[in-house]
């Protein structure tokens, strides 16, 4: 018998997103009967890569049914990720009526799946981060976690290649528990943003855990840069899965 | 997220890429995370032409070391050509 964590299987599924367009992700699905808990990973900015495939894998591995949609899917579903990143990033992101409509029936197809629970979460890195908190704010979610996501708060800068806009007012909206996971040096978001965000979480009475690390930057999951930090990281995980275990547990 | 300021420039001239040679009408310079290379942050350069699609596109992620040498590179080898390289 291969150990529980080898057992899962992987692959691409294609479900309709917003606007009725036809969207690529990759599914990852622990084996045996469930009920299991989903998650919806969001990718970063650079795209559907492969990173944030292996992270979908570690859900599964884990005992959740994960899926990673590829945001950038209206480039072409058989366009390479790193040119659909490309082209989205020259044509100033994503619309965020678009992410919702995509992360809508994400999490749709993540309950509808035989496995499934019930209940389901999501995570994003970086601009998944912020994608994140939309989710939460926007789609019946039962947990969130946002992994250094910038522009939920602050001031988004002159000149800034993407279209986004801060979110914060719009706390008041989250529908579930929001697991925060910052570095203290990064600059997006910086110390200062993180706070403002836990202070409009605090005022709307929501339910929330910050955990800030020292020495750690932006992109601290990230294994294959200098950015990663191990001590970090592991945290992190562990408090990942501490979190969606005490939230998206049971049926 | 941590991404910064585009600089585009219409080019003209060609470049190779999986499909082979093809006209670049643009290139695309910004800092930002790189797809491929082992930084946090590389000088990325995208030659591309956008009317035949996203993926008719060359791309390169360089540090920012070598980006500046490239730069230089480029200016000797155009001050070296003197007037054929107006």
């Amino acid at each position: 018998m291969p150990a529980p964590e080898e057992a899962l299987s992987a692959g691409n599924i294609t479900f309709t997103g917003y606007e009725d367009a036809e969207v690529n992700a990759y599914q990852a699905l622990p084996a045996g009967p469930g009920p299991f808990p989903g998650v919806l990973v969001i990718h970063h900015l650079p795209g559907w890569d492969s990173t944030t495939k292996e992270i979908t894998r570690r859900f599964a591995a884990e005992g959740y049914n994960a899926i990673c949609p590829n945001l950038y899917a209206r480039q072409g579903l058989d366009v390479d990720p790193d040119d659909a990143a490309a082209a989205t990033r020259e044509a100033g992101g994503i619309p965020d009526d678009q992410f919702v409509g995509d992360a809508d029936a994400a999490v749709k197809v993540l309950r509808a799946l035989p496995t499934a629970n019930g209940k389901v979460g999501v995570i994003g890195y970086c601009s998944g981060g912020r994608h994140s908190f939309l989710t939460a704010i926007s789609v019946p979610v039962d947990a969130a976690v946002d992994c250094y996501g910038a522009f939920v708060t602050g001031t988004v800068p002159d000149g800034f290649p993407l279209k986004v806009t801060p979110l914060v007012d719009r706390t008041p909206d989250l529908v579930c528990p929001l697991l925060g996971l910052f570095g203290n040096d990064d600059q997006f978001p910086n110390p200062e943003q993180v706070d403002e965000l836990e202070a409009a979480l605090k005022a709307a009475g929501k339910t929330y855990e910050f955990h800030r690390y020292d020495g750690a930057g932006h992109a601290f999951f990230s294994v294959e840069r200098p950015a990663y930090r191990p001590e970090a990281a592991v945290d992190g995980w562990q408090r990942i899965f501490e979190w969606y275990g005490r939230y998206l547990a049971g049926s | 997220m941590c991404s910064y300021l585009t600089v585009a420039t219409e080019i003209a001239g060609s470049a190779k890429g999986p499909q082979g040679w093809f006209g670049v009408t643009s290139a695309s310079v910004y800092f930002d995370h790189p797809y491929h290379a082992p930084f946090d942050h590389t000088l990325n350069i995208d030659f591309a032409d956008p009317a035949r699609g996203p993926g008719t596109r060359v791309a390169v992620e360089l540090s920012a070391d070598s980006a500046r040498r490239l730069v230089r590179s480029i200016n000797e080898a155009l001050a070296a050509a003197g007037a054929a390289a107006t």
